[in-house]
Formats: structure tokens, C-alpha cells, sequence
């Protein structure tokens, strides 16, 4: 006999609701399931909203498609909430007026901003934060806006803050209670919270209750606060505390808390048990859980009341790692202390501004909870002391105290088989051990079988450890292979490339490779063979390997233009050609800008335009920067000797010996250097992958420097050296790091894993130790001796400047780039100044 | 039935990669590949949903597992050729027929 399938309707379609319906489809319950969604979206990834501000588009974040759930059988309603549920006819009726019948209903209506009840809080420029919607409304406002103020500094308040600090306005934070993150954070936490942010320009208020909101004089409004102080506004973002959207419950007659959210129990039932109700609606053992964790496992607590398998919800961890504004805090457990009879160690450094502080319990051996300002480094070990209740070292202090000898690391091998390892998709070790064991065999397969790592993104790290550790044990080697085509290292690739004599990728692929090949191997390879053969870049079989950059001989920006930055050695530029410059910006409507590298980019290029600008750039003697490759950017250089007061050598010459050395040397990533001409260090010398700075006797040579993401201070590598023994020392230098680095591997990077580090890398390239000293000076001659300007070769072969035409078949430009004007200059028009009639477009294809 | 453009000859596209084409106001990302020594053409939206330019075709073309794949130039998702279906997010390209008739590549509309 055929069970009669059981109608489930899910109310609310978030981040829960989704992930209910999802598995409940997924399992062998029979039912049909109806879902209706207030939003006109279906799911998106909400803990993700704020990417969007940083250029994420609001799409990138949907969690299914209408398609998906129509795939799965799954009905689905959008932008029609649900108005009043009818216990008696087991049916819910939408505002349009739509009726759904219910055997099982599903309420995942989670939670609300909370606005304060503020006299002048309801104008104009008042928003909230929680939806895509919002988002919109709030980058409109901003648009018009130089000051803005979130009221609230808790963990949403503040990623709020980044959000407006991100739009360019003036932030404010305005925060009740006497410190931020009060939930999360203890007050040593807070403070040091706080003196990071205000560093990064946000102005934080707290203790401060706003009483009203009137009319400003300078800005649109003017809040006062009980202390009779004001802060004057143009927009102001309420993220004072979520609230349950327990309303449709409440008419319904369902048991609420006193302080709203519907009442379930183990089995997310609800005071009528045909009702569930999970996420951030529900309230259980007096709690909401305002975290997606728990969300999925009271969703998946409610599934299993379809099936065989009985889950029950047992409550959630609510430890949080976060990044806010670039600061690392983390929170686990017991926080505040409040355990009676627990004892905390609070380690506070104010100059790196770095705050931990540890809770244990009386007995001293089992953690309660944490805080960590500044550096969350431990975060994962001492999680998995809280979650796992494991013995703590006979000195906890250890565990947050900086570079203490032999400090207890957890690593993987000391978890039992239950701990999670990612509480997003409640993936415990054990798990991953299981997911070995029916097939999986690389850190890949197990976040596919797993889908561990693929929230929030905070188990990253740990999740690798583990698997690398399981690897490891099953004495399966960890995969160091580049990508699946070749199983070998960058380092194994070169050798193979240039002991082999290979001289294009089909031939690499077809003796050590398998597979069509990627965007991570061909690059790879083309970069290797540029640095062994330096062939003519886009010959015939070179051409497909290049990263669009280098196929393009030029930047590729956001809308599809180029940007063109010419070589300009050492910095240094004649007024003739500075002309030119100005010439043919003017005549091709290029933005054009200083870059921080002492040269001058032009950009909104389009393609088919990029060999003929060239050409006139060519013979106004410019020549290619190669800003797109992976190779010699530029070579800075201060003024030095020739006019400088305190110059002791001519560190411009320096800087264009060196600049045209070493342009178009293709190598793993890309290479900077500057000359500075005296102690002063004016170019900047030592944050450069290799920089010399004058001294009385000769040049002083410093490596491994790097500026971006993670600075390094460059070391001192030989000093007093001559001009000749500077050149010789670099060749050796540069061709060592290329034959050994990994890919996209900065030589900062690099030397912080060589084995030996700067010492072996001494012996090795001035003591020649390896005795490879003549041979890397000599494959250095060939590509210095063997440069081309590839923009000359380009635009000399004219058949291959036809390829840079948008159209294979058509001499139309591509009508989406369009541009509008900004302080006089052309700039990339925004998805909604295209979209809308603007009437200052400057032009389109 | 099919209505067959014919866009350009074999050569104009370099072999293992794209070149964009413009059929009515569509534009098509066309790439000839050689797929274990036989020389196969596919044809999808040259429109990057992730960055909202029209540069797929300037992609590098590969294989993953067992699917042909084109990676976005932008921010590198990857494309499967023959379905048009990304690998890493719920996106679909929409795809064309592409065949060669003689020394002319003509796409299906
Ligand atoms: C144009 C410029 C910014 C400007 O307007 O000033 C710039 C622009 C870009 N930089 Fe830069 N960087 C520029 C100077 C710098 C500097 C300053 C310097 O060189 O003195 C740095 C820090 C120094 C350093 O590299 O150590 C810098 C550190 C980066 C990084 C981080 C590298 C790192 O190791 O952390 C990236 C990202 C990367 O390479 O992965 C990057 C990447 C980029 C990219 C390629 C991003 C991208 O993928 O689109 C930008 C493309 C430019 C274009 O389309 O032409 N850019 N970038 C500067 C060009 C200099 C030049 O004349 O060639
Ligand atoms: C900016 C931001 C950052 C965050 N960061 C994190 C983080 O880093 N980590 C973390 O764990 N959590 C974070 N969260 C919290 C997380 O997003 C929530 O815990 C999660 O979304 C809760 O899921 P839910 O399905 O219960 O509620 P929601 O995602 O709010 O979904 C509820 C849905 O139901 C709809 N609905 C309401 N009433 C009705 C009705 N009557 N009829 C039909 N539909 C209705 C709503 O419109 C909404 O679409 C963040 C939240 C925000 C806003
Ligand atoms: S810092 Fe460099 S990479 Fe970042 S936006 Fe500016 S130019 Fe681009
Ligand atoms: S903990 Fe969030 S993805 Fe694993």
C-alpha cells in the first residue's frame, strides 16, 4: 500500500527555511512540500550581505534558483507572505489571498531588525539592515550622503559600520551599553575592539541612549542624546538587536516566550505538534540562537520528524570567529567569566593591540570560554578544548601567551573522532575519516561529499590540518601536484621543462600530463617557458596559455577595457614624451592616473583600439611595462646624487640598469625593485623582492621585501657590493628564485619557506655552495639577451592584431562598456547608471 | 529549423581558445578546441554573469575531471563548454550549435 503523501508547507524562506527544505526533499519522506517566501528572492546567503558592498554582486549569493526547487518537486511562492494561519482548517492564507493546505506546517519566518521606539526615528534616511533590499536602500541613501551612524555595536552594528567606512562616508558608531560586542566580549575585549576601529576612522559613542531625532543644521538630521550631547547626520542604520517574527504565531495562539519567539521543544515542535518552527523564529531552553549553526540543526532536527531517524535539538554552540574591518575576534563560551568560581588569565598587549583572555574552571582543568582581540591564531584549539572538554595543560596561560617555548599545540592527532571540525554543516573528525573511507582522496573531495568548509569559511584552516593529518596516516601522500592535469610541483615542472628541452605546452602535456590542461597549468607552463626559452609570447601554440592579461598585452578592468601603462625605467620621463602621453590619452578618452609604482597608467582602453594606440606609442619611443605579466614591474628610484643634498651615488642609473635588465623576465610572480641613493631610503628599497640602497663604499643589496596583502621588511643580503658584483649577485638571485619558487609565490613568500632559510639562501648565491652560481648567470644572459618589446612584435605583425578586434565577425565595439564622467576624467559607468537613463553617459560601444 | 551563420574561417580562431562573435544583438563566445586530436568547436554566452562583462570568450579553456570548461578571465569560475552550466555556483550560459562547413565556422541559432 502507497502511504498518501504529507502536505508540508514551510513558511519563510531565509537561510533555515532553505536548508530544511532542501534536506526534507532530499530524504525518503513521502511528502510534498509547498514553500512561501516573503522576500521576492528565493534563499540567499545572508551572513555573506555585506561582501556585496565590497563588489560582490547581490546574485553570487543566492543559495538556490527557482529552477532548483521546481528540480526537486519542491513548489514555491515568493514575494506573498503568509498573513494568518487557520489551525482549524490546517491552512495558511498569503496577503494576495492565496490559500495552502498544511498536514505538517513549517514556520522559518526568522527575525526582524529591532528599531529602538525613538520620537523623529522613523524618517526618511532611517534604515535597517537584513536584506538585499536593504542593502539597496542603503547604497542609494549613501550616495547622497558624507556622514553616517549605525545605532548598535554589536556584531551586526559593526560589520554595518565596514560597510558605510566601505561607501566612503564619515561612520559612526552609537552604542547604548558602555562597551561593543557586549554579548561576545568582555570589557578588556571591547576596549581593545574599540581602539582598533577608531584606528581605522570609525568614531565610536558609547553609553549613549538617543532620545530623539530632529533636523540638522549641518547634515539632514541631528540625533540628541540623554546626556544632552548631538551628533549631526545624513543617514543612520538601526541594528539595535533582532527580534523573532513570532506575529503570524502569536494570532495563531501558539505558546510564545515573554519576550517574543515561538516556543518549541527538542523536536522543534511548537504548542501544537501538527506546527514546527526552526531558526531564528524559535526560541528553546529561553534562548533564540541569532547564528546560522544552529539554524541547520534544528532544521535538520525537523526533518528527522519525517523520517526514521529521530534527531533532537540539544541547543548550540554559540563560539563566533570573526573578521570585523580587517580585526580578528573571536568569542567562545563563557566569555564573561560568569561561572561561579571560575578563574580567567587575561593577556593585553597594547602596542601590537592584541587582547586574549581565557576562562577555566575552578578545578583549572577544563576551558569555559574565550576571548581573542587582534589575533585569533588559537581560536581553533581552544574550541576544541571547550567543545571536546579536553584536559587542559598544567599551565593554561600557555595557550594565549605569545612564543612561549613548546607551547601545547592541538593538532589533529590529539581530537577525539567526535569533535567538529566545521559547525556550519556539522562535520565532526570522524566524518572525515568516514568520507576516506568510501573513496574520497583529496582536501576537494571531502568539502564536496562533506560540503565541510563551505559556510562560513571559518574551519578553513583546521579542516586541512585534519585532512592532511588523515592523509597522512592512511600514508597516502599529500597532494603538492599543481592542479589535476600534472602531478607534479612548480619546482618539478621547470626541471622537467628545462632538462626535457620542451619547448610548448602540447609537448609537456603529452609526456608528463594528462587531460586538456587548466587555467592553472597553462599559465604555470607558459611562465615556465617564458623564463627557460623567452619565445615571442603569443606565438600560434603559446597564445591559448596566456592569462588574459598577457594575452591582451595589457590589464583587463571590471568592465572589459585594458589599461595600457608603458615602461617609464626608474621613474624618470622627458617632457616630450610625458606629451605624448597627455596626447594620446586625450585622443583615446582614457583615464588616466600616477600610479604607486612611479609611472603612469591609462586606462578604458578597449581592445581592438590597443595595438593602434600602441603603435603611436611605439614610435614615440615608449615601450611595453609588461604591468600585465608576471615578471619585472618597475624599478623605483629616488632623485639621488645627481640632485639630492645627501645622495652618495646616482641610484636613477642604478634603477634603469636594473629596470632594463630584467623587463619581460617572466617569473613566478611578479618581481619589484628600487635604488635608493642614500640611508634616507627615499625609494622605498627595503619592501621590495630585491632593493639597493648607496652607501659610501658601494651598493647594499636587501631581499625578499614585500609591500601588499602581508608587508615584509626585505633583509640585508651583501653590502658594499660594486656594480658588477650587484648585477651578478641578482642574476644569481632572481634565477635561483625562479627555478624553485611555487607559483604565484612572492620571494617574501618564499624565503619564509625555504628550507634553511636566509642563510642557505646566502650560501647558495654568494658563496655559490650548490655550484650552480655559473649556470644560473648564464641562463640569465639568455633572457636578457634575448628581450623583445612584445607590443613592438604585435603591432609589426599585423595579422595579430586583428585578433584583438571584440568581434570575430563584426566591427562594433561591445555596447556594455559605457562610461560617465568623474572629476573631468572617463570612468566605468555602474550596473545602475547603465541600467537607468543617465543623461551624462559619455559614450557606449 | 536551424538558421546557420556562418561567422568567420577555422583560422581566425587560434586553436585552444575564443573569439567573441556577434549574432544579432547576441554576443557568442566561439571556441575551437582540440580535444585528443580531433578538433572540436562550442559555442556559449560570451556575458560573465559574475562580473557583468562580455568576456568569456577571453577565457583559457581546459578540462576538469571529464568536462571541457572554459575559466571567466574576471574572477575564474569555470563554464562547462558543452552545457553552458557553471561548476561552482547554480548559473547556466545559454549554448549554440557550431559546426564547420568547408573552411567556415557557422553557429546554430
Ligand atoms: C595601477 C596600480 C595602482 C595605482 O593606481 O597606483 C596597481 C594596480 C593593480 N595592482 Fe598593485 N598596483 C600598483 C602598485 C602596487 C604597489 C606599490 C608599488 O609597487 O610600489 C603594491 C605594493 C608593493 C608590492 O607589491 O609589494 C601593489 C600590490 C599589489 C598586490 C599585492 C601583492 C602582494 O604580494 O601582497 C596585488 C595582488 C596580487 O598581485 O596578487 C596587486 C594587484 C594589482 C592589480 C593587478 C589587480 C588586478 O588584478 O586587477 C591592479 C591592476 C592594475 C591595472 O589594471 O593596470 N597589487 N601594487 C599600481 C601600478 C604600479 C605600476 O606602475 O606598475
Ligand atoms: C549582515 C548579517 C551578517 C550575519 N553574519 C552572520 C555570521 O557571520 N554567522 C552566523 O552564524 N550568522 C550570521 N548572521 C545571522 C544569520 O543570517 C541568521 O542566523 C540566519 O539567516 C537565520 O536564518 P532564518 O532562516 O532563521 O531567518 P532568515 O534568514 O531571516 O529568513 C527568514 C525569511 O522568512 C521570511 N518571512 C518572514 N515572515 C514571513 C511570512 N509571514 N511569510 C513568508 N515569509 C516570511 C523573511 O522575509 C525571510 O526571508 C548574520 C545576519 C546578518 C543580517
Ligand atoms: S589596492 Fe591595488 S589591487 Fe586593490 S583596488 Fe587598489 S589598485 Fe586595485
Ligand atoms: S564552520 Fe563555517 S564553514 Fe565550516
Amino acid at each position: 500500500m502507497t502511504k498518501k503523501p504529507l502536505k508540508v508547507v514551510v513558511v519563510g524562506n531565509g537561510m533555515v527555511g532553505h536548508h530544511f527544505t532542501e534536506a526534507l526533499a532530499h530524504s525518503n519522506a513521502v511528502v510534498t512540500i509547498t514553500v512561501i517566501g516573503g522576500e521576492t528572492r528565493p534563499a540567499y546567503d545572508r551572513v555573506h550581505l555585506s561582501e556585496v558592498f565590497a563588489g560582490k554582486e547581490p546574485g553570487e549569493l543566492a543559495l538556490t534558483s527557482r529552477e532548483a526547487y521546481q528540480a526537486m518537486g519542491v513548489k514555491a511562492h515568493f514575494g506573498d507572505p503568509v498573513s494568518r494561519i487557520d489551525r482549524e482548517q490546517q491552512e495558511v492564507i498569503t496577503a494576495g489571498g492565496q490559500c495552502f493546505a498544511y498536514d505538517k506546517l513549517v514556520l522559518a519566518t526568522g527575525s526582524y531588525p529591532f528599531v529602538p521606539p525613538i520620537p523623529g526615528g522613523d524618517q526618511k534616511g532611517c534604515l535597517t539592515y537584513r536584506t538585499i533590499d536593504d542593502l539597496g536602500e542603503i547604497k542609494a541613501a549613501a550616495a547622497n550622503a558624507r556622514t553616517g551612524v549605525v545605532v548598535g555595536g554589536g556584531l551586526l552594528g559593526l560589520e554595518c559600520a565596514n560597510a558605510l567606512l566601505n561607501l566612503g562616508l564619515e561612520t559612526h558608531v552609537v552604542e547604548f551599553a558602555p562597551g561593543l560586542m557586549g554579548v561576545q566580549l568582555d570589557d578588556g575585549g571591547g576596549r581593545m575592539l574599540r581602539r582598533k576601529i577608531e584606528a581605522l576612522g570609525v568614531h565610536v559613542h558609547t553609553s549613549k541612549a538617543t532620545q530623539q531625532i530632529v533636523a540638522g543644521s549641518e547634515h539632514a538630521m541631528a540625533m540628541e542624546f540623554a546626556d544632552e550631547s548631538r551628533l549631526e547626520t545624513d543617514m543612520i542604520v538601526f541594528s539595535a538587536g533582532i527580534r523573532p517574527y513570532d506575529q503570524l504565531a502569536a494570532q495563531a495562539g501558539l505558546e510564545l516566550g515573554e519576550r517574543g519567539g515561538i516556543v518549541i521543544d527538542y523536536n522543534c515542535r511548537t504548542s501544537d505538534s501538527n506546527i514546527l518552527a526552526i531558526g531564528e523564529c524559535a526560541l528553546f531552553g529561553g534562548r533564540i540562537f541569532g547564528l546560522v549553526a544552529p539554524g541547520y540543526r534544528m532544521a535538520e532536527a525537523a526533518v528527522s520528524q519525517f523520517t526514521a531517524e529521530k534527531l533532537a535539538f540539544q541547543g548550540a554552540d554559540m563560539s563566533t570567529k570573526l573578521k570585523l574591518m580587517g580585526v580578528d575576534v573571536g568569542s567562545i563560551g563563557d566569555a564573561h567569566g560568569r561561572e561561579p568560581g571560575s578563574i580567567a588569565w587575561v593577556f593585553s598587549d597594547e602596542r601590537e593591540e592584541i587582547y586574549k583572555r581565557l576562562v577555566v574552571n575552578a578545578a583549572g582543568d577544563k576551558l569555559l570560554g574565550a576571548v581573542l582581540v587582534g589575533d585569533c591564531s588559537e581560536y581553533d584549539s581552544l574550541l576544541q578544548y571547550f567543545l571536546n572538554g579536553i584536559d587542559l595543560p598544567a599551565d593554561p596561560a600557555s595557550l594565549i601567551l605569545p612564543n612561549v617555548e613548546g607551547a601545547p599545540q592541538l593538532g589533529a592527532a590529539a581530537l577525539p573522532a567526535s569533535a567538529t571540525i566545521c559547525s556550519c554543516h556539522n562535520v565532526s573528525k570522524g566524518d572525515i575519516a568516514g568520507a576516506f573511507d568510501v573513496g574520497c582522496c583529496s582536501l576537494g573531495d571531502i568539502k564536496g561529499a562533506t560540503k565541510a568548509s563551505t559556510g562560513c569559511g571559518g574551519c578553513a584552516a583546521l579542516l586541512k590540518t585534519c585532512v592532511d593529518a588523515e592523509m597522512l596516516d592512511r600514508g597516502m601522500s599529500v597532494n603538492t601536484s599543481i592542479c589535476e592535469h600534472f602531478p607534479y610541483t612548480r619546482q618539478e615542472l621547470y626541471h622537467l621543462i628545462r632538462v626535457g628541452d620542451i619547448r610548448d605546452f602540447d609537448s609537456l602535456l603529452e609526456a608528463h600530463g594528462s587531460g586538456l590542461g587548466c587555467d592553472i597549468c597553462k599559465p604555470t607552463a607558459a611562465s615556465i617557458l617564458a623564463s627557460c626559452w623567452n619565445d615571442y609570447i603569443l606565438k600560434e601554440q603559446h597564445t591559448g596559455l596566456q592569462d588574459t592579461n598577457d594575452r591582451y598585452l595589457a590589464n583587463m578592468q571590471k568592465n572589459g577595457t585594458y589599461s595600457i601603462v608603458p615602461r617609464i625605467a626608474g621613474g624618470e620621463i622627458t617632457p616630450a614624451k610625458l606629451i605624448v602621453l597627455g596626447e594620446v590619452a586625450r585622443d583615446y578618452d582614457l583615464y588616466t592616473k600616477v600610479t604607486g609604482g612611479q609611472r603612469i597608467d591609462l586606462f578604458g582602453a578597449r581592445g581592438e583600439d590597443l595595438p593602434a594606440i600602441w603603435e603611436r606609442l611605439i614610435a614615440s619611443g615608449f615601450e611595453t611595462g609588461h604591468a600585465y605579466a608576471k615578471s619585472l614591474r618597475t624599478v623605483k628610484s629616488c632623485v639621488g646624487s645627481t640632485w639630492c643634498r645627501f645622495g652618495v651615488s646616482d641610484s636613477v642609473a642604478m634603477a634603469i640598469t636594473i629596470e632594463n635588465r630584467y623587463k619581460g623576465l617572466r617569473s613566478p610572480h611578479k618581481l619589484k625593485s628600487a635604488v635608493s641613493g642614500c640611508t634616507r631610503e627615499c625609494a622605498e628599497a627595503q619592501s621590495k623582492d630585491f632593493g639597493v640602497i648607496a652607501t659610501e663604499n658601494g651598493w647594499n643589496l636587501y631581499v625578499c621585501g614585500n609591500g601588499g596583502m602581508k608587508p615584509r621588511h626585505a633583509d640585508l643580503f651583501a653590502t658594499d657590493l660594486t656594480d658588477t658584483q650587484l648585477i651578478q649577485t641578482i642574476d644569481r638571485f632572481l634565477m635561483f628564485y625562479i627555478r624553485t619558487a611555487d607559483r604565484l609565490q612572492r620571494t617574501s613568500v618564499w624565503l619564509d619557506n625555504l628550507e634553511g632559510g636566509l642563510d642557505y639562501l646566502k650560501a647558495v648565491i654568494l658563496e655559490d655552495s650548490l655550484s650552480i652560481g655559473a649556470e644560473l648567470e648564464a641562463e640569465m644572459e639568455a633572457v636578457v639577451a634575448s628581450y623583445q618589446c612584445e607590443w613592438r612584435t604585435t603591432v609589426e605583425d599585423g595579422e595579430k592584431s586583428g585578433r584583438f578586434a571584440h568581434f570575430v565577425n563584426s566591427e562594433q565595439g561591445d555596447s556594455n562598456i559605457v562610461f560617465v564622467s568623474e572629476r573631468d576624467q572617463p570612468r566605468p559607468a555602474t550596473a545602475a547608471e547603465r541600467d537607468g537613463d543617465k543623461t551624462d553617459i559619455l559614450a557606449t560601444g | 529549423m536551424k538558421q546557420w551563420e556562418t561567422i568567420c574561417q577555422v583560422s581566425d580562431i587560434p586553436l585552444n581558445s575564443g573569439r567573441a562573435a556577434l549574432l544579432g544583438k547576441q554576443q557568442v563566445a566561439v571556441f575551437r578546441i582540440s580535444n585528443a586530436g580531433i578538433e572540436e568547436f562550442y559555442a556559449i554566452d560570451n556575458h560573465d554573469p559574475f562580473s557583468g562583462a562580455n568576456v568569456i570568450s577571453r577565457g583559457i579553456i581546459g578540462s576538469l575531471k571529464d568536462q571541457l570548461v572554459v575559466a571567466s578571465p574576471v574572477y575564474k569560475q569555470h563554464f562547462c563548454l558543452r552545457t553552458g552550466a557553471c561548476l561552482e555556483e547554480n548559473v547556466q550560459l545559454r549554448t549554440w550549435k557550431v559546426r564547420t562547413q568547408g573552411d567556415n565556422v557557422q553557429v546554430g541559432q
